[in-house]
């Protein structure tokens, strides 16, 4: 991603957003605060939000993915880099030349205002002709389910209410862009899902609209975002489709940050036993004494250590019904139920492995001797280069080639 | 509450009331009183009569009251636009130069007022800042001395306010003037009443800087006041003292029904 960064702009400024559509981009961006600048809470941040694409960006708190938020709102300017939008470089304009709509973690409804007029507020701030504002205002209250209290004062309304005023308010302008900033987090659990729905269905009628969602929550970003962007101490770890992420992911950050993990440490065995013959028929790796049979890529030596990443939920009990399965022996430290679940904490060999099995008629006592078993293609290999490298993607070309076109470094949608 | 017990509570509002009383309302009770009063030889006045309220309508005093409310107006509006305006431009400020405005605005209350009405006649004296003896030179000095008050009432509101709702304004893209106008000022305004309130109030009972550069066509209450006291009329100084405390109080009232309904939180 480093290097090819460097012919990007001539391409990037180009045309190549004529459409109101407008996608975001990220051209190697840092922000830094402190007098010299010595706090660097985004280092050389690059990404491509496509025109009309749901971006989540992942992370937790003090990772960089609000101050990315706010770099793109022109809140907070960064110490070097560029911020696009729709192709044209924002990077120097005021917030209110970038045609934007936002909303906060605490919605910031103008309090002396009432719900119409808040969600007037950007059409009249932007000059839009009188006559076309009640219309606009009503479309915009209409889509948020929220025409009924167009009267009412902000104070007088719930969470989830105010929530929905705040959207409106922000759609009313008809932004390309729309920034969400933990839009969720103010909201009680039942809430938040019904919202999760409602921002799904709000996309679906405004599929032109690029949304980047900020959050820390990896349900929400599962849910709603094409793709997620896993921030991780001012840095961009990995990036790709909720499915790339969650099945396949490309570190031991990514694996444990989205969904839970067990995370492994194995010695990588090729072809030990088989054929040998590239193929990777006979590849696996050695756990704790005993060889397991799971997909080793290319461009892992025989001999490396590395990590196995293996989904609590993919792991049954008892023997494999697969004949090349691969089984797990341990002793059960803890039992929880979950309602329709049951999650074993088991030691094997000293490993602590989770397993959420279907809810259990008796359930376990502690210190029982238990088989575990999960397909080898449920394991995903993360090498140990990329799991513990501290720069994570940056340095790690052979990875992004895998990635999805909007990471490539030049940034142009593919239109 | 600190106290819960009903006897122990009971103890802390006598206690409170035999402080209060003596010191804040009773010398007011007093003035009150002297001021329909026709003797005074015993411990308190006696004796009922509005000619001192006649007297007073009929001399300069009418004349004083309305110099003195436009003296407080006029001080008050430019207080709170140079104090509103500076604690906006503050809050854009690093933190060294905002502590050195701090201290600037600060300068007219630590120093005493005589010696900022001193310092006002000595600089505004001679050409081309001729001032001396002109109505303009009080209402500055008036100006000056208030201005601190709503600079610091004004920076505390700011302060307290919610940065989330000047940068949502200016993501729905309104410009900065317009976040101002419709947004900052609006939410601050219980705060700039209130600081307005006090302006006024400080100014209508200004006195010695008043002293030190009135000019005879621009004689605001207080400066009546004291010169009838000080001739011994104490009567007429009552009634003078009366009608001062009525109309400021009935400003700050219509002051403060502006507040109640500006306040949204």
């Amino acid at each position: 991603m480093t290097a090819p960064a460097a012919a990007a702009p001539a391409r990037a400024v180009a045309p190549s957003a004529k459409a109101p559509a407008s996608g975001i981009r990220f051209d190697h961006v840092s922000v830094a605060y402190g007098k010299r600048g010595e706090h660097t809470v985004l280092d050389s941040f690059d990404l491509t939000v496509e025109p009309g694409e749901v971006m989540a960006l992942l992370g937790p708190s003090g990772s960089g993915k609000t101050t990315a938020l706010r770099a793109v709102a022109g809140f907070v300017r960064p110490a070097s880099g560029r911020v696009l939008i729709g192709g044209r470089d924002v990077t120097g304009l005021p917030p209110y030349k970038r045609g934007i709509g936002m909303v906060v973690q605490q919605y910031a409804l103008f309090p002396h205002m009432k719900v119409a007029e808040n969600v007037a507020f950007g059409l009249k701030a932007q000059k839009t002709p009188r006559a076309e504002i009640p219309g606009r205002v009503a479309e915009a209250l209409e889509m948020t389910g929220m025409a009924a209290y167009a009267g009412r004062h902000p104070r007088e309304l719930s969470g989830g209410q105010q929530q929905r005023v705040a959207i409106a308010r922000a759609l009313a302008i008809r932004p390309g862009v729309l920034l969400l900033d933990e839009p969720l987090s103010a909201l009680d659990a039942q809430l938040r899902s019904g919202m999760l729905a409602e921002l799904a269905r709000l996309h679906r009628e405004l599929p032109e609209v690029s949304i980047l969602y900020v959050t820390h929550d990896q349900i929400e970003a599962l849910t709603l975002a094409d793709r997620i962007a896993v921030l991780d101490k001012a840095r961009l770890r990995d990036c790709g489709t909720p499915q790339q992420l969650y099945r396949r992911p490309r570190t031991e950050f990514t694996a444990s940050f989205v969904g839970t993990a067990n995370l492994l440490p194995v010695t990588v065995r090729r072809g030990g036993g088989g054929n040998g013959n590239g193929d990777g028929a006979g590849d696996g790796v050695d756990f704790a004494g005993r060889r397991l049979t799971v997909p080793v890529g290319d461009g892992v030596a025989e001999g490396a250590t590395a990590t196995l990443c293996v989904r609590p939920h993919l792991i049954g009990l008892g023997q494999s019904p697969q004949v090349d399965g691969n089984t797990l022996r341990g002793r059960i430290t803890e039992v929880q139920w979950r309602g329709s679940t049951h999650r074993l904490y088991v030691a094997v060999d000293g490993h602590r492995v989770l397993a959420d099995v279907r809810e259990l008629r008796e359930t376990p006592a502690l210190g029982d001797e238990v088989t575990l078993h999960f397909a080898p293609e449920d394991a995903v290999l993360i090498p140990a280069g990329l799991a513990e490298s501290p720069t994570g993607l940056a340095e790690s070309p052979a990875v992004l080639a895998e990635s999805p076109a909007g990471l490539a470094a030049d940034g142009a949608p593919d239109a | 509450m600190l106290v819960h017990s009903r006897p122990a509570r009971r103890a802390v509002h006598t206690l409170f009331f035999l402080l209060f009383v003596p010191v804040f309302a009773l010398p007011l009770l007093v003035i009150v009183a002297a001021s329909f009063a026709s003797s005074w030889s015993g411990a308190l006045p006696s004796g009922t009569t509005l000619a001192h309220y006649r007297d007073i309508a009929q001399g300069d005093a009418l004349n004083a009251l309305l110099t003195s409310v436009l003296t407080a107006l006029t001080a008050s509006v430019a207080a709170l636009t140079a104090g509103t305006w500076a604690a906006l431009a503050a809050e854009k400020l690093g933190r060294r130069t905002r502590r050195l405005l701090d201290a600037l605005f600060l300068l007219p209350v630590a120093v005493p007022s005589v010696v900022v009405g001193l310092s006002l006649l000595v600089a505004f004296s001679r050409p081309p800042f001729l001032l001396n003896g002109t109505p303009q030179i009080v209402i500055t000095a008036h100006t000056v001395l208030v201005t601190a008050f709503a600079y610091q009432s004004v920076t505390a509101a700011l302060a307290r306010l919610d940065p989330a709702y000047e940068q949502s304004a200016a993501g729905l893209g309104a410009r900065p003037a317009y976040v101002l106008w419709r947004v900052k000022l609006p939410l601050l305004l219980p705060s700039l009443t209130a600081a307005a309130g006090l302006c006024f109030a400080l100014s209508m009972g200004e006195l010695s800087a008043t002293m030190m550069l009135y000019p005879p066509d621009w004689t605001p209450l207080p400066v009546q006041i004291f010169a009838a006291t000080d001739r011994g009329s104490l009567f007429a100084g009552a009634a003078l003292a009366v009608a001062l405390m009525a109309t400021t109080l009935l400003v700050l009232l219509g002051v403060s029904r502006i507040r109640t309904k500006a306040s949204y939180r």
